[in-house]
């Protein structure tokens, strides 16, 4: 694939600024490009070196002992390109405020490596010392609370796996013109792990709620101070606080020690580095509230408290910067999911929505977590439209992308749980494409 | 040996109803916890309840003007937001009034934003970015007061205090419809 033609194609004039992709974004798909080819073709630059000794030689590292052990493993070296790819919107004067993307394209299964988890900061990464943090839960209750992180480690805990999802994913989708991007730059804003921490209805219960409470505000201990208004209902239902993310303690960037997850709500509410949850008769209409995360539609009125996340999925591979490899058999592989539970079936389309295959899901299927699908394909080597379709447990069916961008205000860059098309052309590349 | 098979799933039986009953005897009802959490001090509740409802409930004392809050903004906020509110790098403050049903929306405090309380409480707990929590109470209130003055939705004389910004009324304060209740 080369390199120079899709920052041509990238950084198209007719793009607003926004949507361009900023250097070091640039820098990572020409490092990433040669290794994701290799991922759909199955012969990239990998097997192309190995290709030319394979056969001929023992090769180096069964003929002389490897490395010791490490109290910390980490990936391959083979592997350093799968990284996630950060979009600063204000690096200047905030470096630590915008997000990073999580590389779905190069993933499978359902759980995100921890240190692949997409980042959402509104003031950076703060270096919470576990010693010192509390979390304060006062307000309409009998008894305020402290709680240290040791303390709430001594509770029953729960395990649960759940997707977090930023409610801007795929927000680089809805500019004017298709961007030529991989999946996860396009929806690399959502992650899954296996979360294991307090129901948060336990802790509730011991603060006492007052009967006229209806609403929490939660804020975390980042320098925004990010603050949040939550139905009380919620956060009896199947709220967490998190302690650990993926059989570890949660990551600096995922909210250590300790984070709020509301499953199925947009990840804003997920209030990291949790330190406060206050318990009010109404919401607090807090910035990110109000002039954040609320969806602008034509008539001019905004969508506010728009929580719980549509039912959504892509096709992760074949995908933008993979390149075929000529007619043959091929897996067509993605991940869908539903902030109101459980997906119940995902339908592929390759000729641009004309007609519709089921898909196998990966089981064990869970509510408001991740599913694999995948689906044999064999590719004739002409133009293909794959797209995807998601529906849920409780009925609701993933739309298309003209039937959402009509919801809203061309401006509206939240909550885009649109189909995703991707065109597989004659020549095996793979173009991101609207319809 | 039907009769053996039918003592042996007996002693099963009774072993495993025996575990049960052990386990039961232990076991507390689902929701409950050990009640660790210690009594919050009034200090630390205050310290940290620094959020502020539209109702305008635990604004602090003092107030500013929008001629003392130009002074502030100069100083703390025009690197990042612009002269004036103009915007870039960070965010615009000011203008777009009028524009959200148009092709070309512009959402600032100004047109966009439906209550002046949460402007406080935003400038107050995270700006300037690199120092947050370092304005005194009257610079908050003026500065503010300086942002809605730029938007025509104050004037210049017009003081910003625990009674009187809760009453501002904002241009889009009409312009949410509240999807709380859609699950």
């Amino acid at each position: 694939m080369n390199v120079k033609k899709i920052n041509d194609r990238v950084d198209d004039p007719g793009v607003p600024e926004q949507w361009q992709m900023k250097d070091e974004r640039r820098a990572f798909l020409a490092r990433g490009v040669a290794l994701t080819a290799g991922l759909v073709a199955s012969a990239g630059a990998g097997t192309a070196r190995a290709a030319d000794t394979a056969s001929t030689e023992i090769p180096p590292w069964s003929k002389a002992p490897g490395t010791p052990m490490r109290a910390y493993g980490m990936p391959s070296r083979f592997e350093e390109p799968v990284k996630r790819v950060a979009a600063t919107g204000y690096a200047k004067v905030s470096p630590g405020t915008g997000s990073s993307l999580t590389p779905l394209q190069a993933l499978e299964g359902t759980i995100t490596p921890s240190g692949l988890h997409f980042e959402r900061h509104h003031s950076g990464v703060p270096d919470v010392d576990p010693i010192r943090h509390r979390l304060l839960i006062h307000g309409l209750v009998r008894n305020p609370l402290t709680f240290s992180a040791d303390a709430l480690s001594r509770y029953p805990l729960i395990t649960r796996t759940w997707f977090v999802e930023c409610a801007g994913n795929s927000a680089r989708n809805t500019g004017p013109k298709p961007l030529q991007v991989t999946c996860g730059m396009l929806h690399g804003l959502v992650s899954t792990s296996e979360w294991t921490g307090v129901p948060l209805s336990v802790l509730l219960e011991e603060a006492g709620v007052d009967a006229s409470a209806k609403w929490l505000l939660a804020e975390g201990a980042d320098s925004a101070a990010m603050s949040r208004s939550i139905p009380l209902d919620k956060a009896l239902d199947d709220a967490m606080i998190a302690l650990y993310q993926n059989g570890e303690r949660i990551r600096p960037e995922q909210g250590y020690p300790m984070r709020l997850l509301l499953p199925g709500w947009e990840g804003n509410m997920n209030v990291k580095w949790l330190r406060q949850l206050k318990l009010t008769a109404g919401p607090h209409h807090t910035k990110d509230e109000t002039s954040k995360y609320s969806d602008l539609m034509p008539d001019g009125k905004s969508q506010q408290f728009t929580f719980v996340l549509g039912v959504k999925s892509t096709i992760t591979r074949p995908s933008f910067g993979m390149t075929m490899e000529g007619p043959g058999l091929y897996e067509i592989s993605g991940m869908a999911w539903s902030g109101s539970g459980r997906v119940s079936r995902v339908e592929v389309s390759t000729d641009g929505g004309a007609t519709w295959a089921a898909a196998s899901l990966q089981g064990p299927v869970l509510s408001k977590a991740v599913t694999r699908f995948r689906l044999p394909w064999e590719w004739n080597g002409k133009n293909a439209l794959l797209q995807s379709r998601a529906i849920d447990e409780r009925g609701n069916v993933q739309p298309g992308r003209k039937a959402w961008t009509a919801m809203y205000s061309t401006e509206n860059r939240y909550h885009n749980n649109a189909i995703q098309t991707w065109s597989v052309n004659a020549d095996g590349s793979i173009a991101n494409v609207y319809l | 040996m039907f009769i053996f098979d039918r003592r042996v799933f007996a002693l099963l039986s009774a072993f495993l109803l025996t575990a049960c009953a052990t386990a039961d005897s232990v076991s507390v009802p689902l929701g409950k916890g050990p009640g660790l959490g210690e009594r919050a001090t009034a200090t630390e509740i205050a310290l940290a309840d620094i959020s502020i409802p539209p109702s305008g409930e635990g604004l602090p004392p003092g107030g500013g003007d929008a001629r003392a809050g130009v002074k502030v903004y100069v100083a703390k906020c025009q690197a990042c937001h612009g002269e004036k509110g103009a915007g870039k790098p960070a965010d615009a403050l000011v203008g777009g009034i009028g524009s959200l049903s148009s092709a070309s929306p512009v959402r600032t405090v100004g047109s966009y934003w439906p209550y002046a309380t949460t402007l406080f409480d935003y400038t107050r707990r995270a700006m300037p970015t690199t120092a947050p929590r370092s304005l005194t109470s009257d610079e908050v209130y003026a500065v503010t007061a300086y942002i809605l003055y730029l938007n025509g939705i104050i004037g210049e004389t017009h003081a910003l205090n625990a009674s009187t910004l809760p009453a501002v009324r904002m241009p889009n304060r009409d312009g949410f419809i509240d999807h709380s209740r859609i699950r």
